[in-house]
Parts: C-alpha cells; sequence; structure tokens
C-alpha cells in the first residue's frame, strides 16, 4: 500500500509507515482498532459493575493462577515427591484445593451470568466460549484424578471405562492408559483450558460488561472508578 | 477423613452430606453476591435518576 504523502510537509502522515502493506500491518491495524490497551485494562467500569457478582469471575481467574502454579511444580517434581514429602503433599492439596476453588466460582460466575442472561447485545460468542470452557474443565479434572498415581486414581480409572467405552470413545481416550491421560492432563488439556479462557476475557473487554436487565444505561458521571475506588 | 460420608436421601435424591452443604454454602454466596453492599462503590444520587 502506498501512503499518500502530506500535501504540506511532504512526509507520511504521522503513525503511518509508508511500508505499512500486507497481513502484518492488517492484522495490527485491526488489533489496534478492536483492542486499545484502553480497553484491555480499563480504570474505569460502569456503575453496575460495582456488586459482588462480578467478583466471581475474577476468583475463577485468581484459582486457575494457583492450579497451573501448583500443577507445574507438580509435574517438575514428580509422583514421589508429591505423594511422600510433606512440602510435595502441601502442593499436592494445593493443587486439589485450587481447583475446589476454581469450579466453585467458575459455577456462581455461570449462575450470574445465566441468571443475568449475560449473552445478550452481541455477548453470545463469550457465552458458548465460556460453557466450552466449563466443559474442557471437567474433562481436565477428570484427567487430573486419574494422573494422582495411586489406589483412587486406579478405581476410578477401572470403573469408568465402561461408562467412556458406552460412549464410543474408549479406544481414542483410554482412562486406564496412565500415560494418555497424564499427558492430557499436564499439557494438552490445560493449555486449552488457559488459552480459552484468554479469549474469554479478552471477548468480555471487547464488549465490556452487560448491562444488568432492567439497569439504566451508564452516565458519563456515574462510573465506578476501579483503579482507586479501593477494590 | 478415610470413613465414608453420610448421605442424604430423599425420594429420588441421593446426595452425600459434604456436597449438599457445598451447595448450600453456594446458593448462600450467591445470595450474599447479590445484595451486600460493594466497597467503594461511588455513585452520584442525582434527583430524579432511576435507581437499577
Amino acid at each position: 500500500m502506498t501512503v499518500p504523502p502530506d500535501e504540506a510537509s511532504g512526509t507520511a502522515p504521522s503513525g503511518v509507515d509508508a511500508d505499512d502493506s500486507g497481513w502484518t500491518a492488517a492484522i495490527r491495524g485491526r488489533l489496534e482498532r478492536r483492542l486499545p490497551l484502553r480497553e484491555l485494562l480499563p480504570t474505569r467500569q460502569p456503575y453496575y459493575v460495582g456488586s459482588w457478582v462480578y467478583v466471581f469471575g475474577v476468583i475463577t481467574l485468581a484459582a486457575l493462577v494457583w492450579v497451573v502454579l501448583s500443577g507445574v511444580t507438580l509435574s517438575v517434581e514428580g509422583p514421589q515427591w508429591w505423594h511422600v514429602s510433606r512440602e510435595g503433599r502441601f502442593v499436592n492439596g494445593l493443587h486439589f484445593w485450587s481447583v475446589q476453588l476454581f469450579f466453585i466460582f467458575m459455577v456462581l460466575h455461570l449462575w450470574g451470568q445465566f441468571w443475568g442472561a449475560g449473552w445478550r447485545d452481541g455477548r453470545a460468542g463469550t457465552w458458548m466460549v465460556g460453557v466450552v470452557i466449563f466443559a474442557a474443565s471437567i474433562v481436565t479434572a477428570f484427567t487430573g484424578y486419574l494422573a494422582q498415581q495411586n489406589l483412587d486414581a486406579q478405581w476410578i480409572a477401572v470403573n469408568a471405562k465402561d461408562a467412556v467405552n458406552s460412549t464410543g470413545f474408549g479406544a481414542f481416550f483410554d482412562v486406564t492408559n496412565f500415560g494418555q491421560m497424564y499427558g492430557l492432563h499436564v499439557m494438552l488439556l490445560p493449555i486449552g483450558v488457559t488459552l480459552l479462557v484468554v479469549i474469554h476475557v479478552v471477548q468480555v473487554r471487547l464488549r465490556g460488561v452487560v448491562r444488568p436487565l432492567g439497569a439504566p444505561p451508564p452516565e458519563e458521571d456515574d462510573d465506578v472508578t476501579a483503579a482507586k475506588g479501593g477494590h | 477423613m478415610d470413613q465414608p460420608a453420610p448421605y442424604v436421601h430423599w425420594s429420588f435424591i441421593l446426595i452425600s452430606l459434604p456436597n449438599l452443604v457445598l451447595i448450600g454454602v453456594m446458593i448462600l454466596l450467591f445470595v450474599l453476591a447479590l445484595f451486600a453492599p460493594f466497597p467503594g462503590h461511588r455513585r452520584s444520587q442525582r434527583p430524579g435518576r432511576r435507581q437499577p
């Protein structure tokens, strides 16, 4: 693309390079238009965001951070460490309980969005990605129970195999195959869930938080100042 | 901790007591979140403004 020089100065318009062409520049321009940093990291939110209901999603994110951090530690140290040593058992417990909190607050977030019809005004994609995150999280947690390397894991695997086989997926998803379950749990599924969560958050930032049913539109001086509001 | 959890059996509903307590706590948290005042929530109260 050839950028015409400014007639007065004879230079290209500010902020645009003369060689701005191709798909790289197109993607950059699109991101700059749709995802400015002001939208990604806002310091002000509409008045209706001042509610504890909107905290559930953030707590879910915080729990996910702890799940990932403790999970990475467990995968580095291995089952001997997490079953026998005091520190290992602590991190194992941290991983387990952060997963519990992740699910508890994800469900509370789901309730809030369901009863508030969070898919309105062009947010259907955000809702659907959330649904997929929920489903993928269940599979991730299930493979986690199978990857514990103890009798509990074997018991769950042997009991679950018939149910999985009855769906026809047993040949592709073998719950008695520890290597497959462990690989899925520490690699593919967590990367998938994390990636989907990033997409979900960006989708929320693209359109903003949905206005509660019956709430009037926010006015300019009606905002909550998130950065200085003490929350 | 090594003992099986007690179960609540009512008609076709069969649920362990820990799960039932957890669901109750979650419902309580949700209701509290709906009505508990949010700290740092600033709103101008001009006359005639509709409340959400």
